[in-house]
């Protein structure tokens, strides 16, 4: 506290009371504090988790990739036969690229190592690397042998697919979360939005018409959980997940019922086409993952920074953030907060909606009996994982999607590790990353907290 | 702007909180609203700035009558309000909070940030104050917090500007700046509502004065009037100013606090290597303004904070790392700061609460059945040696006034064999009757020879109180003075300034009010 004390020195007191006697009012800025900071001295709190869980990995990989290493050598392809720039593939040998990275990964661990001891975080960019590193290890593993290449395009082109619902499903739980309602009914939502694309495009022959219906169902299941948390102040948490058992059976029994036996009138929705944007969808490698998809990813682009965009730039979001964050200080200023909240949850409701018919209209082509098997929560730990940040948060629904993707790659090329276990991968990398990774982090205020004016 | 208030009614359920208020504030004046905590006057300005609705009465603005659907009308009509706990959005910048529900746009809908934080700047330096547009809230001090919330009020051209306990949360020093700033207010003619209960303050800036009980009325003042006659209007009877208290005959140290630290969750130093030494038979008061770390210096003597490093030891048996149980066993008798939070549960009868801690063993508990009898013979008794005012020891704590609980906790605590008495906050938020009270007792357990703490944010009650003061400031004690320290220096030292002439007032019996 050696600044604090010398702050007193230097404004120099020399006889105090003769500085109390001096005639005159003080003035407003007289003892204007130097410094507008209330920064406390700080130790640092040590955290030993991330030098340790890269020593994990590490280990890991000594075991696997080494050790356990296969012979052979690994293929890589880098375009689809029907690109316009072809790029040749890349092929390495196993166990000398296993060998490699695990020094890296090494290399790593002691940096991390060093930077706790000397009382430093160890840098995101460490751990991106680490899990880049790794997985390539991972893949070049299982590849070893193997008769067909790693399709890299397929990879992230399958990411990119099954993170749209994550993605939407995260935009809806960032507005709601950010407005201060805690929405657990994301799965719900995304579930309604399929179904009721799924008939409504069906029935219509229009695709877009299903896409705006999903959009109303989205909504509609929103109003449910804004009605409960907001006018009846029940618990959110508890209505969000009632509500994700109630559209799951409801769903359930009008498919059975209804869908199953008239599945050419009900559920046989046309499905959007892809539409390749021109020379972008020519780059190597991004093209096909982010410029030969449907309407629907093309409106998630749109939807990522508009959200972003309107919550950190806009009034509307100025508002937001402030009635989620302290809603009697918006009170106070004449922001109508109960309203402001219900709207928004609506909104956010057909933003994930919107999620719900990439389902149906985009990937699956028919609805089936709780299709979006669980996408929801894992959507809602996207929310968490990305700080209620909309960017960050669909940077952590790529990541999950992308594990789950993995999967699919992985059985085609005829993995060594069980299908099972690989099964297990998103969700326990979410249980990681919300757990580990992320730790304390700081959400709005007032998130799930309902304002009763007093 | 002229602001008249007619017979302002307001009920909540059963109680009135405003019984027929007529209040006249003139343009270029400041009216002090004078009563005790609970007395109804947040209550009387919430209804003027549109947060409840009066169920009587109307609101005048220069001779018209006004319509306050919500707060938003209140403040197109010209009314701004500096709350007691500011509303103001921590995460948000100064220019954001500014520009909250008024905000100007460009092209798409963009917040207009840059006319946001050039009105922060001009009103800034027309009151002479100097604040970053672009400083996150949350870094602020409180008191340039309030400023925040006057720019924030100004900026929509408020012409009545009420003050809801404006100097609760600020030094000495940063009390005499406010009453700088409210001096030009009022001459650049602004209305002002100054609501506090402290007499001193209103004495010195207040044009007039409006003295509100229980809900109502009770007289009007001008600032010549005594404290004597301020405070017994604000009682209703006459009271005693002073606390008697004799020179104290401190015996040797008891409690010893050697490089005491506490460590927060993102690794802050909250109490930072702090040493002293509480004798028996003396008071030892830890001022400073609420938030430099008495919370937590006090959490950890009692065990409730985790990350503790340096010693406490109490006659001899050290503290650290006990738990609570065991630290209440060692005879440390502890009234929190937030009585509602940590010290009684509402919902539980004053008899159970006066028994809480003491729920393991004889003579409230044998072989696991409570003693009823023995309770209610004991609760009665504790009831009428500390004046609790309720139907009976069966009354749920939560429906007792603020004093009544509080006597409660008291009456907990000193019922025991203690070591060492500790006690935050002792009279927040508790009617005058009830301060006197829990003086009294503070300084009956000093001549008993316990160790007495008492932290306290209000300078009178630390002046009244001690025998010593520590005064806290960041973390760490800036010094460790003599009761008799006047209060000018203390206020210096509550800024952090260590003061090289320490200047002493004569009189040994604190003012009280």
């Amino acid at each position: 506290m050696s600044d604090l004390n010398s702050t007193g020195i230097d404004t120099g007191v020399p006889n105090v009371t003769q500085t109390l006697d001096s005639s005159g009012p003080p003035t407003a800025t007289q003892h204007e504090r130097p410094d507008s900071s209330n920064g406390l001295e700080k130790t640092v709190v040590t955290s030993w988790k991330a030098p340790i869980a890269f020593l994990a990995f590490t280990i890991i990989a000594l075991v696997l990739f080494v050790i356990l290493g296969r012979d052979g050598s690994s293929t890589f392809t880098l375009s689809a036969d029907n690109d316009l720039i072809q790029l040749p593939d890349v092929t390495v040998p196993a166990r000398v690229t296993g060998i490699v990275i695990t020094v890296l990964l090494a290399l790593l661990t002691v940096f991390a190592y060093l930077r706790v001891r000397s009382d430093r975080r160890v840098p995101l960019w460490a751990s991106a690397l680490l899990g880049v590193l790794f997985l390539i290890a991972f893949l070049t593993w299982v590849d070893a042998g193997a008769s067909l290449p790693v399709q890299v395009p397929g990879l992230l082109v399958g990411t990119v697919s099954l993170s749209v619902p994550l993605i939407f499903g995260a935009l809806g739980g960032v507005i709601s979360e950010r407005v201060g309602v805690v929405n657990v009914a994301i799965e719900g939502q995304l579930l309604g939005g399929a179904f009721v694309a799924a008939v409504v495009a069906s029935i219509t022959g229009q695709p877009l018409l299903g896409l705006g219906a999903a959009a109303i169902a989205g909504a509609a299941v929103s109003f449910v959980l804004a009605a409960f948390a907001i006018k009846y102040l029940v618990d959110q948490v508890i209505v969000g997940v009632v509500l994700n058992v109630l559209v799951i059976g409801l769903t359930n029994f009008l498919y059975s019922q209804v869908l199953s036996k008239n599945a050419e009138l009900l559920n046989s929705p046309p499905r959007f086409d892809r539409i390749n944007i021109p020379i972008l969808s020519e780059i190597p490698i991004i093209g096909p993952t982010l410029f030969r998809q449907t309407i629907i990813v093309y409106l998630m682009y749109i939807a990522v920074a508009a959200v972003y965009f309107a919550l950190f730039h806009t009034k509307w979001g100025l508002r937001v953030r402030a009635v989620g964050e302290h809603p009697q200080a918006a009170d106070t200023v004449g922001i109508n907060v109960n309203g402001t909240r219900f709207w928004n949850v609506l909104l956010a409701g057909a933003i994930t909606g919107l999620g719900g018919a990439y389902f149906t209209l985009g990937s699956v082509g028919a609805f089936n009996k709780e299709m979006t098997a669980g996408a929801g929560y894992i959507a809602l730990a996207a929310v968490i994982f990305g700080q209620w940040d909309p960017i960050r948060a669909t940077l952590a629904a790529l990541l999950f999607g992308f594990a789950s993707n993995l999967q699919n790659a992985l059985g085609i090329i005829g993995s060594p590790v069980p299908s099972e276990f690989m099964l297990m991968l998103p969700y326990l990398l979410t249980i990681f990353a919300v757990a580990g990774l992320v730790g304390r982090s700081r959400g709005p205020a007032a998130s799930g907290r309902p304002y009763i004016k007093s | 702007m002229k602001l008249e208030l007619r017979g302002i009614t307001k009920r909540f359920g059963s109680l009135v909180a405003n019984d027929h208020i007529d209040l006249v504030v003139k343009p270029g004046e400041i009216h002090a609203l004078l009563g005790e905590n609970g007395a109804g006057k947040s209550t009387l300005m919430n209804v003027l700035y549109g947060l409840y609705q009066a169920d009587e009465g109307e609101i005048l603005l220069d001779d018209e009558v006004q319509h306050f659907a919500g707060p938003g009308d209140a403040m197109n009509s010209g009314i701004g309000m500096v709350h007691q706990h500011f509303m103001l959005i921590p995460v948000f910048t100064v220019a954001e909070n500014v520009m909250l529900g008024h905000e100007q746009t460009k092209g798409l809908g963009r917040l207009d940030l840059a006319a946001a934080r050039a009105k922060v700047r001009e009103i800034g330096s027309q009151f002479g104050f100097d604040v970053d547009p672009d400083a996150l809230v949350e870094d602020l001090p409180v008191g340039v917090q309030q400023r925040v919330e006057i720019i924030k009020a100004l900026s929509r051209n408020a012409k009545v500007l009420v003050f809801d306990e404006p100097t609760a949360v600020l030094t000495p020093q940063e009390t005499d700046e406010l009453m700088v700033i409210m001096g030009q207010l009022r001459d650049a003619g602004t209305s002002i509502v100054f609501i506090t209960h402290k007499l001193r303050e209103v004495r010195e800036i207040a044009d007039r004065i409006t003295i509100i009980r229980l809900g109502k009325v009770v007289g009007e003042a001008e600032p010549t009037a005594t404290n004597a006659e301020l405070a017994s209007l604000m009682v209703g009877r006459s009271v005693e100013l002073t606390v008697h208290k004799e020179h104290a005959n401190p015996g040797e140290a008891a409690l010893v606090v050697k490089n005491l630290s506490v460590v927060d969750a993102v690794g802050q130093l909250v109490v930072n290597s702090v040493s002293f030494e509480v004798h028996r038979g003396e008071i030892l008061a830890i001022a400073g303004v609420q938030g430099n770390g008495q919370t937590e210096l006090s959490e950890a003597i009692i065990g409730l904070q985790e990350r503790v490093l340096g010693s406490i030891t109490l006659d001899g048996q050290s503290l650290v790392g006990l738990s609570v149980q065991k630290v209440l066993d060692a005879g440390v008798g502890f009234v929190p700061e937030d009585r509602n939070v940590d010290g009684l549960v509402g919902e539980f009868t004053i008899a159970e609460n006066l028994m809480l801690d003491r729920s393991s063993n004889a003579p409230f508990v044998k072989r696991g059945s409570l003693q009823l009898s023995y309770l209610s013979t004991f609760a009665t008794e504790k009831s009428k040696e500390f004046d609790v005012r309720s139907q009976g020891i069966q009354t749920p704590v939560g429906k007792l006034s603020g004093g009544n609980q509080q006597k409660v906790v008291l009456a907990r605590e000193l019922s025991r064999e203690l070591r060492l008495f500790l006690a935050a906050q002792p009279t927040r938020g508790i009617d005058v009757g009830s301060i006197e009270f829990v003086h009294k007792r503070i300084v009956e357990t000093r001549d008993a020879g316990v160790p007495v703490i008492v932290v306290s944010t209000e300078l009178d009650e630390v002046t009244a109180l001690a025998d010593r003061i520590a005064v806290m400031y960041r973390g760490s004690i800036v010094g460790i003075v003599p009761g008799n320290t006047s209060r000018d220096v203390l206020g210096l030292m509550m800024t952090g300034e260590v003061p090289h002439v320490i200047t002493t007032t004569d009189d040994s019996e604190g003012v009280l009010l």
